[in-house]
């Protein structure tokens, strides 16, 4: 017999003992492994809300509020406007890989709500738009035929809002000017979600805009440097330059605050854990005082009964671990649920990503801490005499 | 084989101190059967763990098979200790100390998992021996007390040892497995196994060859 299977013969003794310790490991292994997941998911996630977007700066007139949100709260007032030609100017920086001119415009419609809302019309240039959304998809139809101005493409909100299939024609408030349904979207999650868009000089033409757009959309080259390109941008006059890579930053922070709290907790939930592994060993060194020293009389060396233990410790972390790593995996989409509560922003996809590596990074620090806390038990079980466990037996 | 000088072993209670062992010399030729008597408290069990290297003496000289073992007041390591125990010694108890997760068969090779001698026995053989092959498979909890014992005893002569030591072997059993084992024990030494034991019980006095008696820690002479 080995070493190994007395020790782990040891563990069966107390069956609802050892199954308690691995219980505990093991919902700190699940949090541990769940928390570092979410670690890499969220932030990929992130990356990918924002590269659908399809640019990661947008160029605005300064002052102009260039959130459909806010246009609506504003009541459709407020649109500033820059000069088309602008995107002449810009499209010469070498940072720049595609760009795109938009046009918005709001309209006062007495019939939405109860008393009447803004609608948002995203006027786009047909060429050049639908390029850099390339992650797009319909639900029903396509871009722009190209044949007349007066068509649109409904984010899924704004078509569900209506009930308006393709071919369905819309009639834009407070005008004559008739629009026919030729794409609408699926969801995004995002604010195209509640987006009418019609061609860009469609708006230009029939609101008195020529040569006027509110915002260019800019794609920048992968190895791009941001900050020196947004220096550039803030040369050009009367320009504001909202840049996304900010924006996630930001959102990026919130949830780094998030985490380190959590991430505390994960922590000290595992060390609970191990006090637990060490107090379960050393409670059955107590109990097997007797047994050691008549291991020790009958040849045992100090270090193997100090493997016994410590084999005893590392193996219920090891199972902990393992049963732990399961878990996480198998319950991965109840976290995801979970921490969708918690969170200023959740982007789309899956939040929580556990891969092979993680798992096996989470088991080995479960072990390691094992190998740790085992060493007090251990060297307290290897230095019981053989003489004192026999004392007791009297006269 | 084993010699003993002037063994004393001092326990401090408080501020008292009293000699368990006071100044005892005893010398154990190879193949005797040694009975050791004594009232409680006597000394018997401090006497044969250090005679069986279990634990240091305060002061004495102990060889084992002409090897200086103890010698004036230079406590051994606890390593050193296992080694001439791993070399010379098996220990019976009056409680067997069996381990109750493992089988009887695991119980008698378990000394085997910590060190290997090169005469070792087989577990089958030794339970043959002792009557007890038709439990290998047990558990000590399925045992009687005479079984148990006889466990500890195939335990004990796993790694070959050339003396058995038994601290009052019996001291659980009724008198009919008492003799049992008292012929087991017999049967042992009639081979030339050394036997160090320990007992209250007269009838299995008889069955050693020396008995010396203990009282208040020394040697006392029977009239
Ligand atoms: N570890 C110890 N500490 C203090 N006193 C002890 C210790 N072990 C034994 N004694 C004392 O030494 C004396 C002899 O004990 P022991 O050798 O067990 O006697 P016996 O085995 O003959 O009954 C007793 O008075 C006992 O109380
Ligand atoms: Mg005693």
């Amino acid at each position: 017999m080995k070493i190994y299977q007395i020790a782990y013969k040891n563990l069966l003794r107390k069956k609802t003992r050892t199954l308690l310790t691995i219980l505990g490991i093991s919902l700190s292994a699940w949090v541990l492994v769940s928390l570092l997941g979410f670690n890499k998911g969220y932030e990929k996630a992130l990356s990918r809300d924002i590269d659908q977007l399809g640019f990661q700066v947008l160029l605005t007139a300064k002052g102009c509020p260039y959130e459909a949100a806010t246009l609506m709260l504003k009541g459709g007032t407020g649109l500033k406007y820059m000069d088309e030609s602008i995107l002449n100017q810009v499209e010469k920086y070498s940072d720049v890989k595609k760009l795109t001119a938009m046009i918005m415009h709001g309209v006062f419609d007495p019939n939405k709500g109860e008393a009447g809302g803004i609608t948002a019309y995203l006027g786009i240039d047909p060429k050049t738009y639908p390029n850099l959304k390339q992650y797009v998809k319909f639900r029903q139809g396509t871009w722009f035929t190209g044949a007349t101005l007066n068509e649109a493409v409904m984010g899924f909100e704004a078509a569900e809002l209506e009930q308006r299939e393709v071919g369905d024609h819309i009639l834009v408030p407070g005008t004559q000017l008739e629009l026919k349904v030729v794409g609408i979207l699926k969801r995004t999650g995002s604010q195209d979600d509640g987006t009418i868009f019609v061609p860009k000089q469609f708006i230009q033409q029939n609101f008195n805009l020529q040569g006027k757009i509110t915002g260019i959309g800019i794609q920048v080259k992968q190895n791009a440097n941001l900050t020196s390109f947004e220096d550039q941008l803030y040369k050009l006059p009367d320009v504001q330059v909202v840049s996304l890579t900010q924006v996630k930053e930001t959102i990026m922070n919130l949830v780094a605050t998030a985490r380190v709290l959590v991430l505390s907790i994960a922590i000290i939930a595992v060390l609970i854990a191990m006090l637990g592994v060490v107090n379960t060993i050393l409670m059955s060194v107590f109990e097997r005082f007797q047994e050691i020293g008549i291991l020790k009389s009958m040849g045992a060396m100090p270090i193997d009964i100090f493997k016994m233990i410590w084999f005893e410790t590392v193996f219920l972390c090891g199972v902990g671990g393992i049963i732990g790593n399961l878990l996480a995996l198998g319950l991965s989409i109840v976290t995801d649920i979970l921490i969708r509560q918690i969170l200023p922003y959740s982007p789309s996809g899956r939040l929580v990503i556990i891969d092979g590596a993680l798992a096996l990074t989470t088991l080995l620090t479960i072990v390691g801490i094992g190998v740790i806390s085992g060493l007090y038990p251990a060297w307290k079980a290897a230095s019981i005499r053989p003489l004192e466990s026999i004392r007791s037996e009297g006269a | 084989m084993l010699k003993a000088q002037n063994i004393i072993k001092t326990y401090t209670r408080g501020i008292e101190a009293v000699n368990a062992v006071n100044d005892i010399s005893v010398s154990i030729d190879q193949g005797e059967f040694v009975t050791f008597m004594g009232p409680s408290g006597s000394g018997k069990t401090t006497l044969i763990n250090i005679l069986g290297c279990l634990d240091n003496p305060t002061k004495g000289n102990l060889t084992i098979a002409r090897q200086p073992v103890f010698s004036e007041a230079k406590p051994l390591s606890e390593r050193r200790l296992t080694q001439i125990r791993r070399e010379h010694f098996g220990y019976i108890f009056q409680r067997f100390y069996l381990i109750p997760t493992l089988n009887v068969e695991e119980n008698i090779m378990l000394p085997l998992t910590f060190y290997r001698k090169s005469g070792a026995g087989d577990a089958l053989t030794l339970m043959k021996q002792l009557g007890i092959e038709n439990r290998a498979h047990h558990l000590p909890g399925q045992l009687s007390g005479g079984e148990m014992q006889r466990v500890a005893i195939a335990r004990a002569l796993i790694n070959d040892p050339s003396i058995l030591l038994a601290d009052e072997p019996t001291g659980n059993l009724d008198s009919h497995r008492s003799n049992e084992i008292g012929e087991i024990l017999l049967g042992l030494n009639k081979k030339g196994l050394t036997i160090i034991m320990v007992t209250h019980n007269h009838e299995l006095a008889k069955v050693g060859g020396r008995t010396l008696h203990l009282r208040d820690g020394k040697l006392v002479s029977v009239g």
